[in-house]
């Protein structure tokens, strides 16, 4: 809009500095800008401005008096004072009103330490109080699993209730009553439900709103604070991990504005819980005649090297799709070095199909942060609230800030939360045959025809209005995008859809993307834990993918990574497959029943938030991190265990002193490769026959970390993913 | 006009008025009501039609509003549940809890109580034999709680029966006010 941004700056004064600053900002985007920090609750850069708790008010020159920071624009002139004594006397003032009602219980509240309200206190408020009348006492809410009240303490900034508005599209939380009676709550009796509501405890400026499973397990100041990256989908979800003793107590957001602005998931936040879990495994197991028994590494390792050098060129190797980079490079090199090109990260893949037209890398296509001005957008098989709940809520700015226009190829109808252009809701062995009338469509309203492997195919559509819809919504403005999702990438036509997919994008003007499972899909790929490409992309021959090393057994398998029946498209298969294998050797953080009935060696390896490591997210985005908590017993980090088991297979070049090495070593590599980042395919789409199908994994199943976690396990979104997979 | 046209906004488009299970709860002649409401707003303003609906409603009602009812407003508004309720317990004039269908509020503010509101109050709570803030078991009437000032001081002591203001009042004109409310 703005041809010259020189136009719309204008001329302001803060506490008697001459500065800049844009037309339309509120005075407290300007004194953040230049470094006068005003006090502030309900004011927060990602939520829509409320200005109820007036302890930003600063004094303005002429204005007869102290004005909201927060909700007062800048004007050509303007003299504000954030520091001046009608400044800090408004402040004081709100501050001794907020305190009237609040309890003195920081001693035992878990936000003491990290209270905005105390902090605030500590410089705005009085050591006595003046106020000799009963406190209100509110009684606490029922909010769920997930999150613990102490609603006494609130202060009505309404940041919780604001985010429910305008961040989740789900207002689950209000203020009723009026004056001394104005309380924070739920509708009668109900709990928040929203995958991203978690969020509100980080929101809550003061200990009303806090961390359920955390209540009581530490103070802020005693934890140390390292930083994390979250496993449990593509986008890289940034974290900090919270540690007091070795021991990783909670996890909390940290902000990153290209990834996750200030979000994060609910099983982000929560699956940490799995870590500190009952079934870990805590040092090497070795199956014998007479049962199970304890091992030292060294015994351990020797008989998992027996065993994988026994089979050879006939040994499978599975990686976990949340597995670091530097696991699965070593798992891939490990697997080519003992002369076997099975392995595969994709689990719950079905079709590999047009393997030989696979990119570089599953990639978004995209930048994160650019999916905020899509304006058109297609979803094929993709639950994306649970698949990556954080590029839901992307998409959803896009849809209610830009306008975006989005459709959705599902196999039932879902609540996105916003509005959708165009939903097609059909089976899955429908799938391919409707998105070939989505093709149709767009190259009826584009005027071109489409290519000659789509040809027959597309002849026989009908076109409907639906498909018209679709083509619509994707040819709105000029930022498009088509995306596959999880449910797509399980599908037995995966290869079909994907073909087609990526000729809707070309036609459309879209970019192309698969939103492909696991936190480390990319890594894996680049990393050379697929069957026919080695590390940095370049081919080989003769691997079998996951599907086809458990329907034909191999000799032996190693798995990396918590793998369970959960995370196989035919968890049977992979049951008759181990069952039969000579020797299966597992490396896992924990050890379950199922193991113990199917695996050979058990060697305890570390999780995410113990190891250091590497994830690649779905833009790409490589984002190293360190250990954070202490493995328990004798585990080791994942990268250590299989880089001496190179050496006990007399692997070459298995002598990295650090994973960094093991990084830095891959990094060459792919400098060194050129293979195609983006997808093009000359595959032959054929009709999907009617037993074509897919799996929709719930939210909270979708690995072992999550379905470990008790507290996420208690939300309604479980409870219902439950009967909705019975 | 059917349900599928939707209600005609102030800005000449249409807002179709959802249908959850609770809608069904409100009476034909309620929803004409908040139709006429919705149709003052422009479209997507149809939030702004609460407080008429919840009013109307709770007539329907015979003076309370239920949790059904509420969320059948909800429904009908295609709203959150949680804003319908953020409204109907902030305003005094709305009931959220069984109560009697007449609603006699006896202010006592300055002026009312300078002019004896106390023993206006005193007078009904011993005539109905219930205190402020309870309802006759015949569920006639119900004597709210703590009604603030009114704006009719000139009249004072006043009160409020059903909306509609009583001044000068004596214990004589209380009586036959009360005795006149079926």
């Amino acid at each position: 809009m703005a041809a010259n941004p020189q136009e719309d700056l204008i001329n302001v004064e803060v506490d008697g500095v001459a500065v800049k600053a844009r037309k339309g900002a509120m005075i407290i985007h300007v004194t953040d800008a230049h470094g006068a920090y005003v006090p502030r609750f309900c004011y927060h850069d990602k939520l829509p401005v409320a200005a109820n708790c007036r302890m930003c008010l600063v004094e303005v020159e002429k204005a007869p008096k102290p004005l909201p920071a927060c909700a007062t624009p800048v004007a050509e002139g303007m003299k504000i004072f954030t520091r001046s004594k009608a400044a800090i006397g408004a402040q004081k003032a709100t501050m001794e009103f907020l305190l009237i009602n609040h309890p003195l219980d920081c001693p035992i509240c878990d936000q003491g330490g990290e209270c905005e309200l105390q902090d605030l206190a500590l410089g705005f408020g009085r050591d006595i109080a003046r106020f000799n009348e009963r406190k209100r006492i509110v009684k606490d809410k029922d909010l769920g699993p997930l999150i613990s009240t102490d609603m006494t303490r609130c202060i009505h900034c309404t940041r919780c209730v604001r985010f429910g508005q305008d961040i989740a599209g789900i207002q689950e939380l209000g203020t009723t009553g009026r004056g001394e009676n104005t309380e924070i709550g739920t509708y009668i009796e109900k709990s928040v439900e929203h995958e991203l509501s978690g969020n509100i405890i980080d929101l809550c400026p003061v200990g009303a709103l806090n961390s359920k499973p955390f209540r009581y397990q530490g103070r802020s100041w005693e934890m140390t604070q390292v930083s994390l990256v979250s496993p449990h989908d593509g986008m890289g979800t940034n974290l900090f991990g919270h540690v007091l003793r070795g021991k990783l107590k909670r996890v909390v957001p940290r902000a990153n504005d290209a990834v996750n602005e200030t979000w994060i998931a609910d099983r982000d936040r929560f699956s940490y819980e799995a870590v500190n879990g009952e079934d870990r495994l805590t040092t090497p197991m070795l199956r014998t005649e007479a049962g199970w028994r304890v091992a030292s590494w060294e015994e351990a390792l020797l008989a998992a090297a027996r065993g994988l050098k026994a089979a050879g060129p006939n040994l499978g190797v599975l990686v976990q799709p949340s597995a670091t980079t530097e696991e699965a490079y070593l798992a891939a090199r490990l697997a080519r070095e003992l002369g076997s090109n099975h392995i595969d990260h994709r689990l719950r893949q079905r079709d590999f199909r047009d393997a030989s037209a696979d990119p570089r890398a599953p990639e978004l296509g995209r930048s994160l942060e650019s999916v905020d001005g899509l304006s058109g957008l297609l979803v094929i098989g993709s639950h994306l609230r649970a698949e990556l709940p954080l590029l839901a809520h992307r998409v959803r700015k896009a849809v209610t800030r830009a306008g975006a226009r989005v459709a959705f190829l599902d196999a039932v109808p879902r609540d996105y939360l916003f509005p959708v252009a165009a939903q097609l809701a059909v089976t899955p062995s429908q799938w391919v045959a409707e998105l070939a009338g989505v093709l149709a469509a767009v190259a009826e309203a584009s005027g071109t025809p489409v290519a000659p492997q789509f040809a027959a195919l597309v002849g026989a559509t009908k076109i409907s209005a639906a498909h018209r819809a679709c083509a619509e919504a994707l040819r709105n403005g000029t930022q498009r995008a088509v995306w596959l999702g999880a449910l797509a990438t399980r599908h037995s036509a995966y290869a079909d859809l994907r073909a087609l997919g990526a000729e809707i994008a070309r036609m459309g003007g879209a970019t192309f993307g698969v939103l492909a499972e696991g936190g480390n899909a990319a890594g894996a790929w680049l990393a050379g834990a697929v069957p026919h490409r080695q590390a940095a992309g370049v081919a080989t021959t003769g691997g079998r993918d996951a599907q086809a090393m458990l329907a034909e057994p191999l000799r032996a398998y190693l798995t990396v990574g918590p793998i369970e029946a959960g995370d196989f498209a035919d968890p049977a298969l992979a049951h008759r497959a181990f069952a039969g294998a000579a020797c299966v050797v597992a490396l896992t953080p924990f050890v379950t029943d199922e193991l113990r009935a199917q695996a050979h060696v058990l060697l305890p390896i570390a999780t995410f938030a113990e190891t250091s490591g590497t994830f690649v997210n779905l833009e790409g985005r490589f984002q190293s991190f360190t250990a954070a908590a202490k493995a328990p017993g004798e585990t080791r980090p994942g990268w250590k265990v299989l880089r001496v088991l190179g050496n006990a297979v007399d692997a070459v070049g298995f002598d990295y002193q650090s994973s960094e090495d093991v990084r830095v070593e891959l990094e060459q590599a792919l400098v060194a490769a050129g293979i195609a980042a983006q997808f093009a395919t000359s595959h032959g789409v054929a009709a999907a026959g009617s037993s074509a199908t897919t799996d929709d994994v719930p939210m909270y199943a979708v690995d072992a970390l999550v379905r470990r976690s008790p507290a996420l396990q208690a939300t309604l979104i479980a409870r219902q993913g439950a009967q909705g997979a019975a | 006009m059917s349900a599928q046209e939707g209600v005609p906004t102030s800005d000449g488009q249409r807002f179709l008025p959802g249908d959850g299970p609770h809608v069904a709860l409100l009476a034909a002649h309620t929803r004409h009501e908040i139709d006429g409401w919705i149709a003052r707003f422009p479209a997507g303003r149809q939030r702004s039609a609460t407080l008429s609906a919840l009013r109307f409603v709770q007539e329907q009602n015979q003076g309370f509003l239920t949790e059904e009812l509420m969320t059948a407003v909800a429904e009908y508004l295609r709203l959150p549940p949680i804003q319908v309720f953020e409204v109907a317990s902030f305003y005094s004039m709305f009931e959220t809890h069984r109560c009697g269908r007449h609603h006699v509020s006896v202010c006592t503010n300055i002026s009312c109580w300078l002019n004896g509101a106390e023993e206006v109050l005193a007078h009904c709570e011993r005539k109905l034999g219930i205190k402020v803030g309870e309802s006759t078991p015949d569920g006639r009437i119900f004597l709210k709680k703590e009604e603030e000032c009114l704006a009719a001081c000139t009249g004072a002591p006043m009160m409020m029966v059903d909306h509609e203001f009583h001044e000068h009042l004596t214990a004589e004109k209380v009586d036959k006010i009360l005795d006149d409310l079926k």
